[in-house]
């Protein structure tokens, strides 16, 4: 009898060290960094495509004022609710102190410099598709945007949930290295791959989610209820969204849909975004949602 | 007596049912017919966005004299006095079909700026249309946000 014990006592030590070393957050390559020369104003372009802006402005901002990223913003959930921290330059209470691998990290792995687990409130499982170039040339112009010294506001959500260590399982289940269009693709398409599932995370409200708040592959872009609990974020796959390739284009630069109503709510700063972009880029991002399957 | 009373009382009461009747669906035509105007004038600033826009895309040939044309109508449209449409009391959920948010008369200095901005951008179209394609494509630009950053703060959610 002791010894079934001891032996079930042993099983139980070991399944909770896997489990631990399982939801360890994952380190950064050592050579990262390397050999990248950080540039700025190109990562003003990476900063308009991730749609940075969106989030992590003081909520109700407008023009220059928006470049301020105190945060503040509440993202309400199933699961409690999530506010956007301070990514101002401020040492203390913003990133200024970070370096970039810890800033890499950070955003295309989802672990703080403390090494804690970050929410997926936050696109890290999209942004780990991006370049070490582009992270860098981001994090330059980052640290040239004004600092402030707001305090984040601690996120708001209950147990279990509130266990950060338990998003190692969440990351260990969803988080995907592989980008879900897959096959031969021209570069303008590979292009537009890399910006829609990647740097603009457009599938975190166009795709739905599943019981744990990850995305469904298998339905990608194919629209989503609305977060804030009115009305739906509609799918933009061929199947679902006839607009034509010049069509997409005008809406991404202009905001006006093909019956030249404009975008409204959240759409409405995307675009504000997007128009900033190269009109390649927005071309390339047309022409990825049209080498979506259902075409 | 007694039975002249009553008919009187009841003739009152009625009279009064009545006339409260009236007033409500007088009012209640009336905020109708003001969101109604609305979305004509809406429709009438899409109509010639459409113009310029098809223009823009390259579906339409580019046409100065009818590009100019169409962008003074749009100004036209956005620059009607607002007093008489956007009356108060006539916020969605209020008037069926409206779905302007209370912020435009709780907010009513924020909705001016936003319409003084679709103004200046529809001014600013007015001279780019009639000079050559590149500057109508360069104004649409700004002509979509001045509608975008209204309609984000202002109008409800479509869908």
């Amino acid at each position: 009898m002791r010894r079934i014990l001891l032996i079930l006592l042993g099983c139980a030590v070991l399944g909770a060290a896997l489990g631990w070393v399982l939801t360890r957050p994952d380190p950064l390559e050592p050579d990262y960094a390397k050999g990248l020369t950080p540039d700025p104003q190109a990562g003003a372009l990476i900063f308009a495509a991730g749609g940075c802006v969106s989030c992590h402005a003081v909520p109700k901002s407008e023009g220059k004022d928006q470049l301020v990223l105190a945060g503040g913003l509440a993202f309400p959930s199933e699961f409690g609710t999530f506010y956007a921290p301070n990514i101002s330059p401020d040492p203390e209470q913003g990133i200024g102190d970070w370096t970039l691998p810890q800033f890499a990290r950070a955003v295309t792995l989802g672990v703080s410099p403390a090494g804690q687990h970050y929410y997926p409130a936050f696109p890290y499982t999209a942004y780990g598709h991006l370049a070490p170039q582009d992270v860098a040339d981001l994090f330059a112009y980052m640290q040239t945007l004004p600092a402030n010294d707001t305090p984040s506001k601690a996120h708001d959500v209950s147990f279990p949930f509130n266990i950060r260590r338990g998003l190692g399982m969440w990351k260990l289940l969803f988080a995907e290295d592989d980008y879900v269009l897959s096959g031969e693709h021209d570069a303008e398409v590979l292009r537009g791959r890399y910006l829609a599932e990647g740097l603009a995370h457009c599938g975190e409200c166009h795709t739905p989610r599943n019981a744990l708040g990850a995305l469904d592959r298998s339905a990608w872009l194919t629209g989503a209820p609305n977060p804030s609990g009115k009305g739906k974020i509609p799918g933009i796959t061929p199947a679902q969204l006839e607009w034509s390739t010049v069509d997409l284009v005008e809406y991404f630069t202009s905001g006006f849909t093909p019956e030249y109503d404009s975008a409204g709510g959240e759409m409405a700063e995307v675009v504000r975004n997007l128009s900033q972009l190269p009109e390649g880029d927005r071309a390339a991002i047309a022409a990825y949602l049209k080498a979506l399957p259902g075409g | 007596m007694y039975l002249t009373k009553s008919i009187s009382a009841i003739s009152l009461g009625a009279l009064l049912i009545a006339t409260t009747g009236f007033a409500a669906s007088h009012s209640d035509k009336a905020a109708k017919a003001a969101v109604g105007a609305r979305h004509a004038q809406m429709q009438i600033i899409a109509y010639h966005t459409g113009i310029l826009g098809g223009m823009a895309k390259g579906e339409a040939e580019y046409d100065a004299e009818k590009a100019k044309v169409a962008a003074a109508n749009l100004h036209a449209a956005a620059t009607l006095d607002p007093s008489t449409m956007w009356v108060e009391g006539t916020e969605t959920g209020m008037v069926e079909g409206s779905d302007a948010k209370a912020e435009v008369w709780t907010d009513a200095e924020g909705f001016a700026s936003k319409l003084e901005n679709l103004q200046t951008a529809s001014a600013a179209m007015m001279d780019a249309a009639g000079t050559d394609l590149d500057a109508l494509k360069a104004s649409m630009g700004n002509l979509g946000k001045a509608c975008g950053a209204c309609h984000d703060d202002y109008r409800v959610p479509k869908n």
